[in-house]
């Protein structure tokens, strides 16, 4: 962000290396009241999970922090200053990259045509393909992505590829936020665990990453935090490192006796 | 692999599930890979023209001499440039079934203002250019803001443009062009001297060389792959001796033909617009996946509009030619064989229907199929039923090669 001084309020203090505020987002559609005083906040190099169950409002929250819906109430704050997302495209410029879950890749264009749509490089008029392909091999390298070759037509990739494919593309656009919807959804352990590599890189390049995630164990695996809605509100965020996965589950369900709890307190009876 | 095997190796071979290829056994094993893998690119049309062309050469011997030859560049120019942009069209999964209309209304444009009404030439024809890029630009915007599938649009069009020509013609129904005027002349009685054309071969050649060349220092500073030098020798030899052969021929007889020189220049300009520009790229992955595109930030709808402005334009550039060459604009100018023998050339050349796969050659291709069949039938003294029905065949034939080797990409992922 380049800053001329006067014009810009004076940051915030929002807390050490906190990049994203949300404070008090509401939206409604209709008669739904799909988020209520939702309050978040992201910090740089840190794995923030969004979990909740089918209709909590994770997506809703993801598509108003990406732009594609406005908030009805309450503000953001990016980068210490309170901003308005207007659309997509505002989002991106302001560093707020989103990965959705169909990836929106063009499955007829090679790996780098992918990663530069809409953005190509150009020499005079001509297309630069081969600084486009230098760049993209040291961009996948920095991922430790597992790319054969970037010159074959995206289709040939494995869903794992596709979505490093995807959140590479992401990256170009130099964020400071990347969120990613339900990156593990469609795909198989060693591609999950690819992908999960990926985010901890992303983690390591000190970059917020907001990873919405249906699979507990994938959430335990790679997140710092993770965030609980339950019916549109904010129920808890928990610190990975001090919280068992049934707590986490309790908050989702809002029940304390469902089948994980109770095989885990029988387990934790039968050791001791 | 080890550290010090993947420092000196480019970036792009580093992966160790690459399967290694180097030098030109490399280039040859890539290519047959892709063949078998379903990416047939314009090997199947190259097969069927040399097929065909045996055929009508064993069945009647003058089918291959200059003097018929020569006639072939010019019956293909018109189809050709049509063809030209049904295939921007189908990048984009699109369709334009007016081609032969406006094909017609402009040539009939061209023929009422510069004979009837005395414009000077130059005039006419910018007249009837515009006429096609005004239509292409109507389509795109009923496309783009109503979202009228191009189907109808196009169909809408085909008789419409049609009777718009009839109208045009009024009671008279034919023009004859001035057989003097500098437009026959050039669809007529152009050709290029011989030294022209053999230099002209060799400033391709060259040129295409050092592109070649320049790329490859390129890459190799980039610190990526680059083609050997042998490999860029051997197709920069077989480029010359596709041209030359071809260049020696028609010399034989009148000579290259001005006409047939224009086609093939809108080829390489088409081919070129459509492979390294930003343009290009964004026809393509409009044709690939509409959301995506518009997500990347392309602006879809000037995808659109200015796709269907250049397919009209075009169209209407091929009319004005077929009418030059024919000296005359009537009624039947642009009618059904036209419109059909565009699109089939397109389909025929290699382009997907299913859009986002395809080039600009596959025009120049399928129509000389097209009208190599034409022609050859036409030296049998056959009449238009048989062609007709041998023309179907091909178009059929070609057609189902693009299914299958789309579900054969799909099997071994090139999709």
């Amino acid at each position: 962000m380049t800053v001329t001084p006067p014009a810009t309020p004076a940051p915030l203090d929002v807390g050490a290396g906190t990049v994203l505020t949300l404070q008090g987002i509401s939206k409604r559609f209709g008669a739904v009241q799909a988020l209520k005083n939702i309050e978040l906040d992201v910090r740089a190099g840190e794995v923030l999970a969004l979990v909740g169950d089918n209709g909590a409002g994770k997506s809703t929250l993801v598509k108003t922090i990406a732009g594609v819906y406005t908030a009805d109430d309450g503000s953001m704050v990016f980068d210490g200053r309170p901003v308005r997302v207007g659309s997509p495209a505002e989002a991106q410029q302001l560093g707020i990259a989103t990965v959705f879950q169909d990836l929106a890749l063009c499955d007829n264009l090679d790996v780098v045509a992918n990663l530069y749509l809409g953005r190509e490089l150009r020499k005079g008029r001509v297309l630069d393909e081969v600084e486009m392909e230098r760049q993209s091999w040291e961009l996948l390298r920095q991922l430790s992505a597992k790319i054969p070759s970037v010159r074959i037509p995206v289709a040939s990739l494995s869903g794992g590829q596709r979505q490093t494919v995807a959140i590479a593309r992401s990256l170009l656009g130099r964020p400071k936020v990347v969120m990613l919807d339900e990156p593990t959804a469609a795909l198989g352990v060693a591609q999950t665990a690819e992908v999960l590599n990926l985010v901890e890189r992303l983690r390591e390049r000190g970059l917020a990453v907001i990873l919405i995630s249906h699979n507990m164990a994938d959430v335990m695996a790679v997140a710092d935090r993770v965030a609980v809605l339950r019916l549109g509100r904010n129920n808890g965020v928990f610190v990975v490192s001090e919280t068992k996965t049934q707590d986490i589950i309790a908050a989702i369900t809002g029940a304390t006796d469902n089948a994980v709890s109770e095989r885990a307190a029988r387990r934790s009876r039968e050791d001791s | 692999m080890t550290a010090q095997d993947s420092a000196q190796l480019p970036a792009d071979l580093q992966d160790e599930r690459l399967i290694a290829s180097s030098g030109v056994s490399g280039a040859v094993s890539a290519f047959t890979a892709r063949l078998r893998s379903g990416d047939l690119g314009s090997v199947p049309v190259v097969v069927g023209l040399v097929i065909i062309w045996v055929v009508f050469q064993i069945a009647n011997s003058s089918f291959l001499s200059s003097r018929n030859l020569v006639n072939l560049t010019l019956q293909t120019t018109s189809v050709g440039v049509i063809a030209l942009g049904i295939v921007l069209v189908l990048l984009l999964g699109e369709i334009d079934l007016s081609v032969g209309s406006v094909s017609g209304v402009a040539a009939a444009l061209v023929g009422v203002t510069f004979v009837n009404q005395g414009w000077p030439l130059v005039l006419s024809l910018v007249a009837g250019v515009a006429l096609g890029v005004a239509v292409g630009l109507f389509y795109g915007l009923l496309y783009t803001r109503f979202g009228v599938p191009s189907f109808v649009i196009t169909l809408a069009g085909l008789l419409g443009f049609l009777g718009l020509q009839l109208l045009v013609l009024g009671k008279d129904g034919t023009i004859n062009l001035p057989y003097d005027s500098a437009l026959v002349g050039f669809a007529t009685r152009s050709f290029l001297p011989p030294a022209m054309a053999y230099a002209l071969v060799a400033l391709v050649v060259v040129a295409y060389a050092l592109t070649r060349l320049q790329g490859r220092t390129a890459r190799a500073a980039a610190g990526l792959s680059a083609a050997p030098t042998s490999v860029i020798a051997i197709k920069a030899a077989g480029l010359a001796v596709v041209l030359l052969i071809p260049v020696a021929i028609l010399n034989g007889d009148r000579g290259v033909s001005s006409m047939f020189l224009l086609f093939l220049a809108l080829v390489v300009v088409t081919d070129l617009a459509v492979r390294r520009t930003r343009w290009g790229r964004s026809v393509f992955a409009v044709g690939g996946n509409v959301e995506a595109a518009r997500r990347a930030g392309i602006n879809v709808r000037t995808i659109y509009l200015t796709v269907f402005a250049a397919c009209s334009t075009f169209a209407a550039v091929g009319g004005i030619l077929a009418a030059a060459r024919l000296v005359a604009v009537g009624q039947a100018s642009g009618g059904t064989d036209t419109n059909l023998n565009a699109i089939a050339a397109a389909v025929i050349g290699g382009t997907s229907l299913f859009g986002g796969r395809g080039s600009a050659y596959s025009a120049l291709l399928g129509a000389l199929v097209i009208m190599s069949i034409s022609n050859g039938l036409a030296l049998l003294s056959l009449d238009s039923n048989v062609r007709y029905i041998v023309t179907a065949g091909v178009l059929l034939i070609a057609v189902t090669i693009d299914s299958l080797s789309r579900r054969s990409r799909q099997a071994h992922g090139r999709a």
